[in-house]
């Protein structure tokens, strides 16, 4: 059951690196198009067609559960074969180089080549040693696309728009590759994004990225209409960059005290996977202000968008 | 230990200098209720409350009591060498009003509720005012920060690692960073461990013929300089805990002049006494960082008296006689200084080298000001923590009789000129010579 598909987006790009370079249009166009899969995903037959015959490789340097499945989802429910690669197996862990796996890779003749890696830029380089399509899921503290893209349709479909909205992202910002995303897809939508965090986790400078600073929440949190919370790494918690789980959590931990210093109907955000108790209180993170699920159904929808609209600009497409 | 109830006081025919003020006048200071209602010409016997005890001062000086900014106390885990309630007396003796105790005890007092156990303890045993300065590193192992903004709001007035350096520039940089959010106050121990290396005293001439390794001034200027990069780069609020050389001025006063926020502190012992004084190996002249040069100590009470050098601190750091009664080399380091440091510090007054508001502001309200504290002022409504002292008469300090539990003091035998009388806190006198 194949029903006719009203929007005709064509992402004109062969990749999607990052959000960087991102017209209001490409995203609106995304977001769109993301739109019809949601009703797809929640029907019975969830099958379509357009990926039939193309390889879709996920090449995961980076464990990953959530983003590695939806991508496998995306890709599958397309039709694309769908093979996944990840840093446990064999040749990453024989030293190969990033650009050697490329060239191997490549050689395979795939159609789209998800990647992540713990290095900034790191997708980027690969995308130049492919004749493929290359979606970055990640790379480094540098950019997740697809992950601002199911924020923006989960924020657009919750508040009716992104334009003129007040957000704040909390949380580990210099290590976030989700909050640099989100800070330029926000910025090109007309939002107005706030960081908030304690200093050690601000990256100099971030202020002529286009957002307000504010060290702590109760000023962080003020007429916000939407809350995103980051995580923060284990190893980033005791004493090196904040003193200890119970500090932050008393500081920067979203609960429902300093989820009082937002707008009364701001909705909270979380990339996932939680650190509950950490960053945010289990009560509102399964409360009734929570999109945090959503966000996960989300994902699935925006990257079958993404994929779609990148392979229709494919060759023989 | 209370002397007196919280009858009203007038401290009457008074020499009043108050520091916060610029003012030495002649006047009348009255107390009641645990604050100064007013310090003034004039108030007189007829103007005060009935039941208020007159105090005729004949010209002696009032001032405000001293905040010691520097101070060991053993609790927890050092009682033997010092308790608050043995180190509350020593300050009541010395004219100190406030005590701002040193982390490095046992365990270290890095986390909130070691925070709260002192300050109970204090409020127990203490007649004098007691705040604590937390840890910087947790365990004092220059690693990992502790808990800054807890730390804070359960009392501690500022964050240091007592006498050692954090040597990790990268930590020193997130505690400033991380501490600016809190408003937090590090004060740092400047002596760069690898340059100390064994040496027990000032490197030069005098350690040379006595045979001793030398620590060069070099080791405190280069972590200072280093400290004064990462304040520029952090915006941190920065305070040198004890600085004992020249050339560590000049680094300050540029520091100073580019606008960044940073004070300093000098010992009473480095400020009094220089490395001859050692003499014949006296092992209770052994401080860390250690007495310098007789040049350096005069810049260092001339940066006193021009502000560069913000406080004068006790340094206090009772040791017991076993651990002092060793080779020069081996003894422990460390000096009690609560009960002496306003009258050494005297001695500079009366050898024209230094303004008794310059020493008093040094040592009550500059302190004071940096760890957000209400006392180092005799302004009306402030905490009537204050002493009489008279600032002529001679006397010689006789180690038996100071209140310390430790004897180490560098004065031993000294000869003094001027003594404090009374010590009021919250309006109550806590320590009075009949």
């Amino acid at each position: 059951m194949t029903s006719a598909q009203k929007s005709s987006f064509v992402l004109s790009r062969r990749h999607l690196l990052g959000i960087e370079g991102l017209s209001r249009d490409e995203i609106t166009g995304l977001l769109d198009l993301a739109e019809e899969f949601v009703e797809l995903n929640r029907q019975v037959e969830k099958k379509r067609v357009s990926l039939r015959g193309r390889t879709q490789i996920n090449l995961f340097f980076e464990v990953s559960t959530r983003t590695q499945s939806s991508f496998e989802l995306a890709g599958k429910r397309l039709g694309a074969d769908v093979m996944n690669m990840s840093a446990s197996s064999s040749s990453m862990r024989k030293g190969e180089t990033l650009i050697d796996t490329a060239i191997t890779l490549n050689a395979m003749h795939p159609d789209i080549i998800i990647v992540r890696h713990h290095a900034s830029g790191a997708v980027e380089l690969l995308a130049r040693k492919v004749d493929c399509s290359v979606v970055n899921a990640g790379d480094g503290a540098h950019e997740h696309p697809t992950q601002a893209l199911l924020d923006a349709l989960t924020i657009r479909r919750n508040k009716g728009r992104i334009d003129g909205l007040n957000v704040a992202i909390c949380g580990d910002i210099l290590h976030s590759r989700v909050a640099r995303s989100n800070i330029i897809l926000l910025n090109t939508m007309g939002a107005r994004v706030r960081v908030v965090a304690p200093s050690t986790l601000l990256p100099p400078g971030i202020e002529r990225m286009g957002v307000e600073v504010a060290r702590d929440m109760r000023a962080g949190l003020a007429d916000v209409d939407i809350v995103m919370m980051l995580r923060l790494q284990r190893e980033r918690m005791n004493g090196s960059y904040v003193p200890s789980t119970s500090e932050y959590f008393q500081y920067f931990g979203l609960d429902e005290k300093k989820l009082a210093y937002a707008r009364p109907n701001a909705l909270v955000m979380h990339p996932g996977p939680m650190n509950r108790g950490v960053e945010i209180d289990s009560i509102v993170a399964d409360g009734a202000r929570s999109l945090i699920r959503e966000q996960v159904e989300m994902g699935v929808a925006v990257r079958m968008a993404v994929l779609e609209a990148l392979s229709r600009n494919l060759p023989n497409a | 230990m209370m002397l007196s109830d919280r009858r009203p006081i007038l401290l009457a025919n008074a020499r009043i200098v108050d520091p916060s003020r610029d003012l030495d006048t002649v006047g009348d200071v009255l107390i009641a209720d645990g604050v100064i209602r007013e310090a003034k010409r004039g108030i007189g016997a007829a103007g005060v409350p009935e039941g208020t005890e007159v105090i005729d001062c004949r010209g002696k000086l009032v001032a405000p009591g001293l905040v010691d900014m520097r101070a060991f106390v053993g609790e927890p885990g050092e009682a033997s060498r010092e308790t608050f309630g043995s180190a509350s007396q020593a300050a009541a003796a010395g004219g100190v009003t406030t005590i701002v105790c040193q982390p490095d005890t046992s365990p270290a007092i890095d986390d909130p509720a070691t925070v709260d156990y002192v300050l109970r303890r204090a409020r127990d045993t203490a007649i004098v005012h007691v705040h604590p300065m937390a840890a910087i590193t947790k365990g004092l192992e220059g690693k990992e920060m502790t808990e800054i903004g807890l730390l804070k709001a359960a009392g501690a007035v500022a964050f240091t690692d007592a006498d050692k350096s954090v040597t990790n520039a990268q930590v020193m940089r997130r505690a400033l960073t991380y501490g600016r959010d809190f408003d937090a106050l590090i004060v740092h121990h400047t002596e760069d461990p690898d340059l100390v290396g064994d040496g027990v005293m000032n490197e030069g001439e005098f350690a040379s013929r006595l045979g001793l390794l030398g620590v060069p001034s070099a080791a405190e200027t280069v972590m200072l300089e280093r400290d004064m990069r990462l304040v520029a780069l952090t915006g941190g609020r920065y305070h040198a805990a004890s600085i004992t050389c020249a050339e560590s001025l000049e680094v300050l006063q540029r520091a100073k002049d580019a606008g960044l926020d940073i004070t300093a502190s000098a010992s009473i012992n480095h400020v009094t006494l220089n490395e001859n004084d050692i003499g014949p190996y006296r092992t209770f002249l052994k401080v860390v960082p250690p007495l310098r040069a007789e040049p350096d100590r005069k810049a260092l009470v001339a940066a006193v008296a021009a502000g560069l050098v913000d406080v004068v601190m006790s340094d206090h750091n009772p040791q017991d006689v076993e651990t002092k009664r060793l080779p020069f080399a081996e003894a422990a380091p460390g000096a009690i200084g609560l009960e002496t440091m306003l009258i050494a510090g005297l001695r500079l007054v009366h050898s024209g080298e230094l303004g008794i508001i310059p020493l008093l502001r040094a040592m009550s309200t500059r302190p004071a000001q940096l760890l957000g504290l209400p006392g180092g002022t005799l302004r009306s409504g402030s905490p009537a923590d204050l002493i009489v002292v008279d600032l002529d008469v001679p006397w010689i300090v006789d180690p038996n009789e100071l209140k310390s539990k430790c004897k180490n003091t560098p004065y031993d035998e000294a000869r003094m000129q001027g003594r404090v009388l009374r010590t009021i806190v919250g309006g109550r006198t806590v320590y009075e010579i009949v």
